[in-house]
């Protein structure tokens, strides 16, 4: 994932004042990874590899923690943030098919985060309405009854939403331009 | 602490030094124990490949035997039912996601894996695990001297000991979970763009044919 700019200073500030508060014994690890997500939305790699040296632990030992418990996201959260049920009833009615749909439109996996940012996949397990299964969480609206073709229709709803703003802007920008002049 | 206790193993009598863990001290005398995780130097071992299992006479279930000290009069049986049966299910996990292809592999006839099954009369198939496999994992093809196939991997962690212990490097580890989870580097980079130095330490202590050096392989 690449940063944007001022992003690196500002991981290293949160990390570095999060490692101020916390102690280095290997105890103190998973609390401060925990602090450093809370902070950041997610775990930069540049924040694993200060929290390492401040460790005195091998980088891959920090990421390997980080990789094994599920709380833990290696990429920052897309503005919007979508997440696949594979509870045992959307498993049951295909909800692997519908997270593979949404894999293949965005050209990301599940964890990851589109490179502009727009959008993050993630599978969860249950939303509690298995009634509706498949069901996909799109930021805080419930989708019921998912198919892969409402996949794409989500989707197209979010384009058709992002070039109206543009547009909107587009024109604000103008008005704002013409009364200057 | 070069005291000598005395042990019984399958009915002989033997002396081990005291304080040496019973897998060890075993293999010292020449009775093989399989084991593939185990590393000698290491204090508290992982004891995760449940390979090394031992009754001990007393106790109440069979033990992994790199996790146990000798004691003096220490009465232990390498070969049971009980044993043998974690044996073979523990090595039929082990191969289940363990890539089969011994006649191609750099590492037959030098594979811990065949070992284990030639001493164990083990089956080097497997015949009702295969669905878990899961996708093959491409190779990592870009140190010069040696090349890293996870497909073959087992997972026993010797070459992360020897990376951190030995070299005292630290460009490998366990990363991810489950049916996920490999040896890997930090943001699971090539090996060659890690601060992996290619000492070859870790080829060397690997029991399987995921670590190799190039020349074998040729």
């Amino acid at each position: 994932m690449e940063l944007l700019e001022g992003e690196l200073e500002q991981i290293q500030r949160e990390t570095e004042n999060i490692l101020s508060r916390h102690g280095t014994e290997r105890q103190e690890l998973i609390p401060v990874i925990q602090d450093v997500q809370g902070r950041l939305g997610y775990l930069p790699q540049p924040a694993m590899e200060q929290i390492a040296a401040a460790f005195k632990l091998p980088a891959v030992d920090v990421y390997g923690v980080a990789t094994f418990y599920n709380q833990f996201r290696l990429n920052p959260p897309g503005k919007h943030q979508i997440k696949v049920c594979l509870g045992t009833a959307c498993h049951m009615l295909g909800g692997h098919i519908i997270l593979d749909s949404f894999e293949r439109r965005l050209g990301i996996k599940e964890g990851e985060t589109t490179p502009d940012r727009e959008f993050s996949l993630e599978r969860v397990a249950c939303v509690g309405c298995c009634a509706l299964a498949p069901v996909v969480v799109v930021d805080e609206k419930v989708e019921a009854k998912v198919s892969p073709i409402r996949v794409d229709g989500i989707l197209l709803a979010f384009e058709i939403e992002k070039k109206e703003q543009e547009k909107e802007k587009a024109e604000e920008k103008q008005e704002g331009g013409g009364q200057d002049q | 602490m070069n005291n000598k206790v005395n042990i019984t193993i399958d009915g002989e009598l033997y002396q081990a030094p005291a304080g040496e863990k019973l897998l060890w001290a075993a293999l010292d005398l020449g009775i093989y124990i399989p084991h593939l995780c185990g590393n000698r130097e290491e204090e508290r071992p992982g004891a995760s490949c449940r390979l090394c299992f031992v009754e001990i006479e007393g106790g109440r279930d069979p033990v992994a035997s790199c996790t146990q000290e000798v004691r003096e009069g220490m009465a232990v049986q390498t070969r049971t039912p009980r044993v043998d049966r974690l044996v073979r299910t523990a090595f039929e996990l082990l191969l289940s996601n363990h890539k089969l292809r011994c006649g191609k592999c750099p590492k037959n006839r030098s594979c811990e894996l065949q070992k284990i099954a030639r001493e164990r009369k083990l089956k080097l198939k497997l015949t009702r695990l295969r669905p878990l496999l899961t996708a093959e994992l491409p190779t990592d093809d870009s140190p010069d001297s040696f090349s890293y196939d996870p497909n073959k991997c087992v997972l026993c962690g010797r070459c992360i000991w020897a990376d951190h212990h030995v070299a005292g490097v630290g460009a490998i580890g366990f990363v991810r979970r489950g049916f996920e989870r490999k040896v890997s580097t930090f943001g699971e980079r090539p090996l060659q763009e890690s601060i992996c130095t290619q000492c070859g330490e870790c080829v060397k202590v690997c029991p399987v044919g995921a670590l190799t050096f190039k020349e074998e392989s040729k």
